[in-house]
């Protein structure tokens, strides 16, 4: 198979597991979506550091961009975003429900489920009115 | 560049999402037995994603960048470092997010469940 053949396949396999399997339904959270998109922004710059820098090369022929291996990559296009290919979002987005799912099954297996996260210490201005308010989220 | 090139991504990563340990109260690092049977089964999955990948020159790695350090199957230290720091960012973020807003993750009791919304520290 070819990398972007395995890509979907990845996702998908990390989402019926996350749904059928162990059912910890993360993809179907708000918490889920909140924290991928601030992983999404930092895996663009992680990752475009090592394309970019060619630290990790593509064959043309395995991904949907034609870019040879022992050429540059473009910042944008030849299916490729900020110098990664765009396989490697699908990539890091399987890793990434996977990990998440995982951490979420076990918590509720019992294995240190408690103390939850928080409070924070920076204390964000929603933070401060509930422990204000006594109502622990609005 | 250096032989620590690629490593040093790795340890902006988690110098990146390390401080949401102490400023977010993540407390991910200090339930170590759940982030480790978390992590495993994601490093050895995506290793073999990886070796087959390799196997298959869907990816190859600059020699000059990657410490050297090498699995059988060409598979680079850096590589496996990859699938151990990435999960860890991505629990230290959710954690996070659910320290700031309370939303409910998915391992709350039912409980302690109420309109949507986490109630209680438990």
């Amino acid at each position: 198979m070819t990398y972007t053949q395995l890509a979907v396949v990845g996702v998908l396999v990390a989402v019926v597991l996350d749904l059928f399997v162990i059912r910890t339904g993360l993809v179907r959270r708000r918490a889920f979506w909140a924290s991928y998109a601030i992983i999404f922004f930092f895996q663009l710059v992680t990752n475009g550091i090592l394309t970019g820098l060619r630290i990790v090369r593509y064959d043309g022929s395995a991904i949907i961009g034609s870019t040879p291996t022992d050429a540059p990559p473009v910042f944008m296009g030849d299916g490729r975003i900020a110098y990664a290919p765009v396989e490697d979002l699908l990539f890091g987005f399987a890793l990434v429900v996977l990990a998440l799912s995982l951490w979420v099954y076990w918590g509720r297996k019992g294995v240190e489920r408690t103390p939850y996260s928080g409070p924070p210490r920076i204390l964000t201005s929603g933070a401060e009115a509930d422990l204000r308010s006594g109502t622990g989220g609005k | 560049m250096s032989h620590l090139a690629y490593v040093a991504v790795l340890g902006f990563i988690l110098v990146g999402s390390g401080w949401l340990e102490l400023a977010m109260r993540t407390r991910v690092y200090s339930k170590w037995r759940r982030l480790l049977l978390s992590i495993i089964p994601v490093v050895l999955i995506f290793s073999m994603w990886d070796l087959y990948a390799i196997a298959q020159g869907h990816w190859s790695f600059d020699w000059a960048h990657v410490t050297g350090v090498v699995f059988p199957g060409g598979l680079p230290l850096d590589e496996v470092l990859f699938f151990i720091v990435v999960p860890i960012a991505a629990i230290l973020t959710l954690e996070a997010v659910r320290s700031v807003k309370r939303w409910q993750i998915g391992d709350e009791p039912a409980d302690q469940i109420r309109d949507g919304r986490r109630v209680g520290d438990a």
